[in-house]
């Protein structure tokens, strides 16, 4: 710039607490916002807090002594069975399905750039459950063969939503409309299924349908851990183009985005993590929807985000299936009637919250 | 509430003037970025320059006989355009003559069916998208800011195309950053919501997002559409300080015939997809041309500010009858 004239920029009003963080040779740089890092933290806590509880309580009260001798190897036995065995993997699923949901969630909105899109919203879950039901009543199969037709269902509809939708590039708003076009047509689908079956069949497919971490045991919480881990490290380089992508296709390209390219990618991880979490315990409805609203509020930030909402998912799951096991104890709900009800109460408060703005 | 720290005395030296006061090109004056030679090797991304990257004796951005247009449609065919380096050129034309369509294309939204645009000697498409990102920048006419983001939390997006994994917010991002909130005149809202901002700033604040991206080409749809007079021609005043200022070389689409005249120094008018005439506003804007490509019969006369061509439309009465043949309904009172 030619004029030496030209006056020292002033200093820039952020708002917010920002740490830079930089590297001697500038290699390695980064802004932190102090407020998601403790809201983050606050939530991490939160969720340690109840999986703390969900060990200790039950059929068999444990002390938080115990619950840790049997975790570190001190304690044998049937204290030993109970923790890592029983209570151990259903609350490690807990917060891996409600990781996996949150952030899914929270990809649907920001490509959508509406806070009720969700994998709930654009067929995955009513495909997951066409699917599934297809295997319990048509074809016949267990444990496995259910999941697989979820994953089939989810999967399918979910292409099939991105298809149609597509024109030059798939945009948010007919991304939600084909969505819930295609869920309503596979729910009519879902109920000929139920209506058509044997008590038997319809009461299984019933309770799959509502979705339960009941009798949850290492070999779907490990897999599912591993997945989910797996999957949460290409966001890690996703989350700067999603929230470019936010600004629109012409800002986003613009700026040096393949915009449709980084879209599919999201799409491709969003229903990844969401399948992973159908497959394991069947469609939990609601999480998706709420965590990446709830966390915003929370951090008050730009858009919904990724970690943020993936804690406050954790956070919820983790405490719905509490409430779950423990409510109407010895009867065990399925988690997913708990989220609904959370479900509802927050789309009350949004409403409201909404209308007296 | 933190604050960044502050910057050396000096930011000028941190980025030079990619355009001093146009001399003749030469082929250095032409080297892709306008960054210093330390940013673009510390980014690593700085291209190897091979002697067909630069188009000796033409401009740096231009089109090849291309056909554009949506899907079937074809809205330009064959068309040659050339962007002078260093100017403040406009593009004027009626709805649908192809304007925007056109500014699409140079800024590689819109690939075209046939022919190619070229940066830097090189097809657009063959230069990796950040790259071009570098080098070029545009305000599009429809652009979303998500909810809840602050003036500089947007202003800063416009740095992607300077980041990476590991490098998400150098010395140079915030440097760049704050100087262009300040050229934009928007650092004092730096920390309100752009929901809460009214239309003029909103405007400033994407200006300012495309301004630290730091491109010395800047390609503006439509920048005043949805603004008031005054903000119009505050904005067109900033855009010609950038250009006067700063050497960039701006691509403006614009309504407004005469802010065309006033601010352009090359003006392009676009009818039917096909470009009418080009050049300096005060050698090509005519009653005829007005006339033929808006078909809009008018005067020109001298603007009494800038001297710049002025286009005053011709009376509808005139047009048509007298306006002895039909006397004045309401005489003065």
């Amino acid at each position: 710039m030619s004029a030496p004239t030209r006056p020292t920029p002033p200093d820039v009003r952020l708002g917010r607490a920002v740490r830079v963080v930089r590297s001697r040779g500038g290699t390695l740089s980064g802004r932190i916002d102090l407020r998601t890092v403790v809201v983050c933290l606050a939530l991490l806590v939160v969720a340690l807090g109840v999986t703390v509880v969900a060990l200790t309580t039950g059929d068999y009260p444990l002390s938080v002594g115990q619950v840790l001798g049997a975790l570190t190897g001190v304690e044998d036995g049937p204290v030993r069975t109970i923790v890592v065995e029983w209570r151990l993997p259903r609350a490690l699923l807990a917060l891996v399905v409600g990781v996996a949901l949150g952030a899914s969630g929270a990809i649907f909105q920001s490509i959508t750039r509406n806070p009720l899109g969700s994998p709930d919203i654009i067929g995955f879950n009513t495909g997951a459950y066409t699917g599934a039901l297809v295997v319990l009543m048509v074809i016949g199969g267990g444990y496995g063969g259910v999941t697989a037709g979820a994953l089939v269902g989810g999967i399918g509809s979910a292409v099939l939503v991105y298809f149609l939708a597509y024109r030059r590039g798939v945009q948010g708003f007919r991304f939600v409309v084909v969505g819930i076009a295609i869920s309503a047509m596979l729910a009519a689908v879902n109920a000929w299924l139920i209506v058509t079956a044997d008590l038997e069949s319809a009461m299984a497919a019933t309770l799959w349908g509502a979705g339960s971490l009941n009798g949850t045991s290492w070999a779907q919480a490990g897999p599912a851990t591993v997945l989910v881990v797996v999957l949460l490290v290409p966001m890690a380089a996703l989350a700067p183009r999603m929230h470019l992508l936010e600004l629109g296709d012409d800002a986003a390209t613009a700026l040096g985005l393949h915009a449709e390219r980084t879209r599919l990618a999201l799409v491709v991880v969003g229903v990844a993590l969401v399948a992973v979490a159908t497959a394991v315990a069947g469609p939990i409805s609601f999480v998706a929807l709420a965590a990446p609203q709830l966390a915003r509020r929370l951090t008050r930030g730009a858009g919904v985000q990724v970690l943020p909402a993936a804690a406050m998912g954790a956070v919820l799951l983790a405490a719905s299936d509490l409430v779950a096991q423990r409510l109407f104890a010895p009867t065990q709900l399925p988690v997913g009637v708990v989220t609904v009800v959370v479900g509802g109460a927050y789309l009350i408060w949004l409403l409201v919250r909404e209308a007296r703005r | 509430m933190t604050r960044l720290p502050r910057l050396p005395a000096s930011p000028p030296s941190r980025s030079p003037d990619p355009h001093p006061r146009r001399t003749p090109v030469t082929p250095t004056d032409r080297t892709g970025t306008t960054d210093a030679p330390a940013r673009t090797a510390s980014s690593g991304a700085a291209p190897s320059r091979t002697t067909d990257d630069v188009h000796l004796g033409g401009d740096r951005l231009y089109t090849e006989a291309i056909t554009i247009g949506y899907d079937d449609r074809v809205i330009s065919a064959d068309l040659d355009v050339s962007i002078p380096d260093g100017s403040f050129t406009v593009i004027v034309g009626p709805n649908a003559c192809g304007k925007s369509t056109l500014l699409r294309a140079l800024s590689r939204l819109l690939k075209p069916s046939q022919g190619q645009v070229v940066l830097d000697g090189r097809a657009i498409t063959s230069i990796p998208a950040k790259e071009v990102a570098r080098r070029l920048g545009l305000l599009p006419q429809s652009s979303i800011a998500p909810e809840g983001i602050s003036v500089v939390d947007l202003v800063a997006r416009g740095r992607y195309p300077h980041q990476s994994l590991l490098r998400q917010w150098s010395a140079d991002d915030e440097a760049a950053v704050v100087e262009a909130m300040a050229a934009t005149g928007v650092t004092d809202l730096s920390d309100r919501l752009v929901d809460e901002l009214s239309g003029g700033q909103r405007q400033r604040v994407w200006v300012a997002m495309v301004l630290a991206q730091e491109t010395p080409i800047l390609l503006l749809d439509e920048p005043t559409t949805f603004l008031d007079i005054a903000h119009q021609v505050e904005l067109l005043d900033l855009c010609s300080d950038l250009h006067h200022e700063r050497g960039h070389t701006l691509v403006a689409v614009l309504h407004d015939l005469n802010h065309a005249c006033r601010y352009a120094t090359h003006l392009i008018a676009m009818k039917d997809g096909a470009i009418v005439a080009e050049g300096a506003p005060s050698d090509i804007v005519t009653a005829q041309l007005v006339e033929d490509v808006f078909g809009l019969p008018c005067r020109i006369i001298d603007d009494p500010v800038t001297g710049t061509p002025l286009v005053v439309p011709e009376s509808r009465r005139r047009r048509t009858y007298s306006l002895t043949d039909y006397p004045d309904p309401n005489p003065a009172k």
